[in-house]
């Protein structure tokens, strides 16, 4: 199962104050970490609302766009992971380790609606089966 | 709570065994018994965690756990070493040293989990001890889990483990990496053994819990962990490229009827993107990687590439055939199979006509390893169909009809055979 990490806005990240050194060790430590164990599929940090914006929709479909900063911090996001994992647990067993002092981690699960394990049939993996037998018949 | 509990364990357990279980076996210099001091640690967790709750830094605490247990082993032995009178030793001095060898414990290695790695791939064992072993060690798994994902009984498994872990004693097998081209070719073991996992999962079944899909995404995790441990392999980036690729399709590839879908037909919108992006970061990864050692790319690098081909192609036809028989060739040279030749039949059917692939299938036509191989002769119809012959094609269908073993195939294949069926002469 997939899961999108989310990390909250602070102040300073809003200020587009840069980490210090020893942040952005401890961070990169913690990147490594996640690379290391295969979990890590995506990371990105963001730039502060303030580069941002926003689209508003209105009943009829008819668009708004509103320019960042956005006055809500604690509702923003400054940066995010997917990882994959094999359980609720686990992913916030891996968030527990990250380097952060102060702030708030969100954690949500991606959407797989359409879970692969439900569709594949007892003749598909027949099918498979054979195939590989052949193939493998042929490497001796 | 305490299940809750249960279930933490289990997640900090398949986040740390591997490395745990590295530095054990560096420490204690058998895997085995390196294994057991690790399964001792978790015990204690399921016993202490629910009562204390869980620790800040249950890795640490595991690790703590594990020492602990090291040294009171180090101990007993030393005490039966010195009720065995082994004259001249200073006990009290080789006491001094056994706190700082369970020291060695904390300081991670970074190379721990790869000497697993090849450790549990080594050559003195069977595939299938291999392959139980990786799971087990490398990925954490338990044997029961091993056990559903294989369709086999707990206990077969759980013999296959013992006796791995036994040869591997007997074989005084050392826990290293090796340099340079016996790097490589242990490595190839690791990468046949993960590629195995991978296809057993993908041809999956439904099922609940710890079920065969999920060795896809363990197959590909290992990959990505063996990686990490090795940038300048090209092989193992070739492997990720295209164990990502090939996941990047899962969820396009069987219909809500449940039945398979071929690639020209998949809706690419359904594709994973996020693997997409992955996989031909990897295949880029794997070509840097041969052209810094100066070699040409391996079959698994080679097999990415023609996945990225299609992974490229916005709709089916954009497809780059040309670049993919071309890719079939290079394949063909690396690893000379038939069933690579088939493929490449089709993909210089599609680059440059019926003709030409129809010239490659026929060369098959004696292969004594595609006798009975149901998609020779239904590659041979549908080139012959394509080429307006299609009283040749029907007969082809036919045969490939009575070979294959699926139904569903069958009556597609029947269907094509019938005279007044959908190959009725046409022009090319």
């Amino acid at each position: 199962m997939r899961y999108m990490v989310i990390v909250k806005a602070s102040e300073d990240s809003e200020k587009g104050v840069m980490p210090t050194e020893q942040e952005l060790a401890e961070m990169g430590a913690y990147n490594e970490e996640l690379v290391k164990a295969g979990v890590m599929l995506a990371g990105e940090g963001l730039h502060p609302s303030s580069k941002g914006a926003r689209v508003r929709f209105d009943e009829n479909g008819r668009t708004t766009v509103v320019d960042g900063p956005f006055a809500e911090t604690k509702e923003l996001i400054a940066g995010f992971w997917i990882l994959q994992v094999s359980s609720r647990e686990e992913v916030l067993e891996w968030v527990r380790k990250a380097p952060f002092r102060g702030g708030e981690v969100e954690v949500r699960q991606v959407f797989e609606s359409d879970d692969f394990g439900d569709a594949l049939t007892p003749e598909l993996r027949e099918q498979e089966d054979r195939l590989r037998a052949t193939v493998e018949a042929q490497h001796g | 709570m305490t299940a809750d509990v249960g279930r933490v364990v289990d997640a900090v357990w398949r986040m740390e065994s591997a490395r745990l279980v590295g530095a054990l076996t560096r420490v204690v210099g058998d895997v085995g018994l390196a294994e057991e001091l690790a399964q001792d640690a978790l015990v204690a967790a399921l016993e202490q965690w629910p009562v204390t709750g869980v620790p800040d830094r249950p890795g640490a605490w595991l690790t703590a756990a594990a020492r602990n247990r090291a040294i009171d082993g180090f101990r007993r032995a030393e005490r039966l070493r010195a009720r065995t009178a082994e004259i001249g030793r200073d006990l009290a001095s080789r006491q001094l040293e056994e706190p700082d060898r369970a020291a060695a414990l904390d300081e991670p290695v970074d190379d721990d989990v790869l000497r697993l790695v090849l450790i549990a791939c080594h050559p003195v064992l069977s595939r299938e001890a291999r392959v139980a072993l990786t799971l087990r060690l490398v990925g954490g798994l338990r044997t029961d889990e091993i056990a559903r994902a294989f369709l086999v009984p707990e206990s077969t498994v759980a013999q296959r483990v013992v006796r791995a872990k036994r040869a591997l004693g007997a074989a005084k097998v050392p826990f290293e990496v090796p340099a340079g081209a016996d790097l490589t070719a242990r490595l190839a073991s690791v990468l046949e053994v993960l590629y195995l996992v991978f296809n057993e999962g993908y041809s999956a079944t439904a099922g609940s819990d710890w079920t065969r899909p999920d060795l896809c995404a363990e197959a590909l995790r290992l990959g990505r962990v063996l990686a990490a441990a090795t940038p300048g392999e090209s092989e193992v980036h070739g492997l990720v490229a295209l164990m990502e690729l090939q996941a990047s399709r899962l969820r396009a590839r069987v219909a809500a009827s449940g039945e398979p879908v071929l690639l020209d037909e998949q809706d690419r919108s359904r594709w994973d993107r996020v693997l997409v992006g992955r996989g031909l970061a990897a295949l880029q990864r794997a070509e840097l990687a041969a052209r810094a050692a100066g070699a040409a790319l391996g079959p698994y690098a080679v097999q990415a590439a023609i996945a990225a081909c299609h992974a490229r192609a916005r709709t089916a036809a954009e497809t780059d055939w040309p670049q993919i028989a071309a890719l079939y060739e290079v394949l063909g040279e690396l690893m000379p199979s038939p069933v690579v030749e088939l493929n490449r039949a089709v993909a210089v059917s599609r680059a440059y006509g019926p003709a030409a692939g129809l010239e490659i299938v026929d060369a098959l036509a004696d292969v004594p390893a595609l006798r009975g191989y149901h998609l020779l002769p239904a590659a041979r119809g549908d080139l012959l169909a394509r080429l307006g012959r299609g009283a040749e094609a029907r007969a082809e269908f036919a045969r490939a009809a009575g070979l294959t073993r699926n139904e569903r195939e069958r009556a597609v294949l029947r269907a094509r055979a019938a005279p007044a069926g959908p190959d009725g002469d046409r022009p090319a």
